[in-house]
C-alpha cells in the first residue's frame, strides 16, 4: 500500500506528518520532494546506498549532419536550435524523448547520458528510507521522481510529495493507492487544500485530511470537510515547543502528547484506507 | 521572493513589501498556491486562456493497433491505444513514428491567466488547471504581463514558488534581485543552501531574510554565518509573531497592525532594501 502525503500549500507539515507517522505505523518513508528533500534530517537513516539518475540527450554526429534542421523543427521543447554552422543543444530543456532522432533522415543523432540527480536508500531501524535529490540548476525533477518510485519496497510506503498540484505531485500520485492531505487552518491553507482535493479526486484516490498547526481560533477546515464529506484523519495542535523540536530536526512524537495524537491518526487511517 | 522550503512566509512578506513600496505591480508566480489576490478586492480586467502543453491524441479511424507508438514513447504514456494524459509530455515522438499518421498533438489549456486591477495596483496571476504542468512558460507569461504595466520607476514584486526547479528558475532569471525568505529550522537551512546555490548559478543579486528567527536562534545564527561566507546580505530578521497568522486570516497585510513586532521588523527590512536598490542604481 502506497500512501501519498500532499498539501497544495508549502510548509503545512507534509514532512512532519510523513516522518512521524512512518515510525508510528512502521511504514517505509519515500521522500519525493526531490527539489528540497528534508525527511532524512528527521529519520537520519544509515547504510545509505546511492544511485545516479541519468537522462538521455542527443549527440550530433557532424560528419553525417547536413544541417537540414529537421531535428530542431520537431523538438517541442526548443532544446535544439539550428545555426548556419551547427545544431546547438540546450540540454536542460531536453526531455530525452527521441523525437529528433526519429525525424533525422541522416542518422546523425545518437544519445548520450547525463546525471541530473541521485536516488538514495538507507535504513532507519527496520524501515526503508528512500529519497531523490535533484541537482541544483536542473529544472526538471520528474525523471528523479520516476526513478525513485519505480522499485518501491514491499509493505506500506509513505510518499512525501512536493508542495503544489502540478507535475511533480502528479507523477508521485501515479504510484499511490491513497492520499493524506496536510493543511493548516489559515485562509491560505484552505484555498490550497481545495486544489489538492480536486487533484486526488481526479485520480479517484481514497483520501483524508490532517489539520496541522491547529490553534482553535477557527473551524474553517472542519466546515469545508463536512460540506465536502471528507474524512478528517487527525488534528495536530500548534505548540511553540513542537516548533522548536521540529526546528532542531527532531521528531515531534518524542513528545508524549504528539505521540498519542499520531497513534490516533494511525487508527483513523485504518478506517479510511482499505488496509491489509 | 523565493524560499526553497515552502511556508516560510513568502506571500506575507511580498504583500507587506508591496504595501510599503506603494507603487508596485505584483506577479503571483506561485501558480500552485496563488494566494496573493485573496487580500484584494480586485476586478479582473483581462482574462486569457493559457495553452502551456500539448498532448498526443490518437485518431481511432486510422489506428491499426500496431503498438509502435507504445514502444517509441519514452514516458510509458500509451497503453492499448489510449494516451494517459498525466504521463504524456507532448513530445510528439509518437506522431512522427506512427506509420498510419494516426496521432497528432493537441494544445491543452493549462491555466486561466488574469490581469487583476486592485486599489493597490495590478496583479498578474493565474489559476492553474489542477494537475497540469507547472511550467516555466506560464511564469514567463505572468512576468511579461506584469512588465506591460510597469516602467523603470515601478517595482515588480514576484511572489515565487517553493523548490529549486523550473518555476523557480523562471522566476529568478532576469530579475534584478532575489529575496530568499527562510526560517531557522534544519529543513529551512538545508533548503536555503540549495536555493542560494541556485541563485549563484544564475548570477543574480541575492538577499536573505530570516523569518521567525527567534524560533531557534542557534540555527538562525548558522544561516547568518553561512550568508556571510557566501556574500549574501541578511537584510532582515523577523521575530515570531502570532499577529502574522491573524493578518492572514483577516486578509489584511501585516503592515497595518501597528503593534506587531513582525510589522516593525519588516518595515526596517524595507528601509534596508531601499538602500540596497539605491546603491544599485548609482
Amino acid at each position: 500500500m502506497n500512501i501519498a502525503i500532499l498539501s497544495g500549500k508549502g510548509g503545512t507539515g507534509k514532512t512532519t506528518v510523513s516522518t512521524n507517522l512512518s515510525t508510528i505505523i512502521g511504514a517505509n518513508y519515500i521522500d519525493c520532494d526531490v527539489e528540497e528533500p528534508n525527511g532524512f534530517i528527521f529519520l537520519n537513516p544509515s547504510q545509505i546506498k546511492r544511485e545516479e539518475v541519468k537522462v538521455n540527450y542527443p549527440v550530433v554526429d557532424s560528419s553525417r549532419c547536413t544541417l537540414c534542421g529537421d531535428c530542431a523543427k520537431v523538438c517541442q521543447f526548443n532544446a535544439l536550435v539550428r545555426t548556419k554552422k551547427e545544431i546547438i543543444l540546450f540540454e536542460k530543456l531536453c526531455h530525452g524523448c527521441s523525437a529528433c532522432s526519429i525525424a533525422c533522415k541522416h542518422s546523425a543523432l545518437t544519445f548520450g547520458k547525463r546525471t541530473i540527480g541521485i536516488v538514495e536508500e538507507g535504513k532507519c531501524g527496520n524501515l526503508i528510507c528512500k529519497r531523490g535529490v535533484l541537482n541544483v540548476g536542473e529544472p526538471m525533477a520528474v525523471p528523479v521522481i520516476k526513478k525513485l518510485l519505480k522499485n518501491l519496497p514491499q509493505g506500506t510506503n509513505l510518499i512525501d510529495c512536493a508542495p503544489g498540484t502540478s507535475c511533480n505531485v502528479v507523477n508521485s500520485l501515479q504510484y499511490a493507492d491513497g492520499a493524506i492531505l496536510v493543511t493548516e487552518p489559515s485562509a491560505f491553507g484552505l484555498h490550497d487544500l481545495k486544489m489538492a482535493v480536486q487533484l486526488v479526486r481526479n485520480f479517484n484516490l481514497p483520501f483524508g485530511v490532517i489539520i496541522n498547526k491547529y490553534n482553535a481560533e477557527n473551524e474553517r477546515i472542519q466546515k469545508y470537510c463536512e460540506q465536502e464529506d471528507i474524512n478528517i484523519l487527525g488534528i495536530i495542535p500548534y505548540r511553540r515547543e513542537a516548533a522548536k523540536v521540529y526546528s532542531l530536526g527532531k521528531m515531534i512524537v518524542e513528545m508524549s502528547e504528539y505521540k498519542e495524537i499520531f497513534e490516533e491518526i494511525a487508527k483513523r487511517l485504518r478506517e479510511v484506507f482499505p488496509w491489509n | 521572493m523565493i524560499s526553497g522550503k515552502g511556508g516560510t512566509g513568502k506571500t506575507t512578506i511580498a504583500l507587506a513589501l508591496s504595501e510599503l513600496a506603494k507603487d508596485t505591480v505584483k506577479a503571483d508566480c506561485d501558480v500552485d498556491a496563488p494566494n496573493l489576490y485573496l487580500f484584494y478586492d480586485g476586478r479582473d480586467i483581462k482574462k486569457e486562456y493559457f495553452y502551456g502543453e500539448k498532448k498526443a491524441v490518437i485518431d481511432k479511424k486510422f489506428c491499426t493497433d500496431c503498438k509502435e507508438c507504445e514502444i517509441v514513447c519514452q514516458f510509458d504514456a500509451i497503453k492499448d491505444g489510449t494516451v494517459n494524459s498525466f504521463k504524456c509530455e507532448g513530445c510528439g515522438a509518437c506522431t512522427l513514428f506512427c506509420p498510419e499518421k494516426a496521432i497528432h498533438l493537441k494544445e491543452e489549456k493549462t491555466a486561466d491567466v488574469y490581469i487583476t486591477q486592485t486599489n493597490k495596483g495590478i496583479i498578474s496571476r493565474a489559476q492553474m488547471e489542477v494537475g497540469s504542468e507547472g511550467s516555466g512558460k506560464l511564469i514567463t507569461q505572468l512576468r511579461s504581463n506584469a512588465r506591460k504595466f510597469s516602467d523603470e520607476n515601478i517595482l515588480i514584486i514576484i511572489d515565487g514558488s517553493p523548490g529549486i526547479g523550473c518555476p523557480v528558475i523562471s522566476s529568478i532569471t532576469g530579475s534584478d534581485a532575489v529575496l530568499i525568505v527562510t526560517e531557522p529550522t534544519q529543513s529551512g537551512l538545508e533548503d536555503f543552501m540549495r536555493v542560494m546555490d541556485l541563485c549563484r548559478h544564475f548570477g543574480v543579486l541575492t538577499l536573505a531574510c530570516i523569518n521567525k528567527y527567534d524560533i531557534n536562534e542557534k540555527v538562525a545564527g548558522e544561516i547568518e554565518g553561512f550568508c556571510r561566507e557566501n556574500d549574501v546580505y541578511v537584510i532582515g530578521k523577523i521575530p515570531y509573531d502570532d499577529t502574522v497568522m491573524k493578518s492572514i486570516n483577516e486578509l489584511k497585510p501585516i503592515v497595518y497592525y501597528e503593534d506587531s513586532k513582525a510589522n516593525n521588523a519588516i518595515r526596517k527590512m524595507w528601509d534596508n532594501i531601499q538602500e540596497h536598490i539605491n546603491r544599485l542604481n548609482q
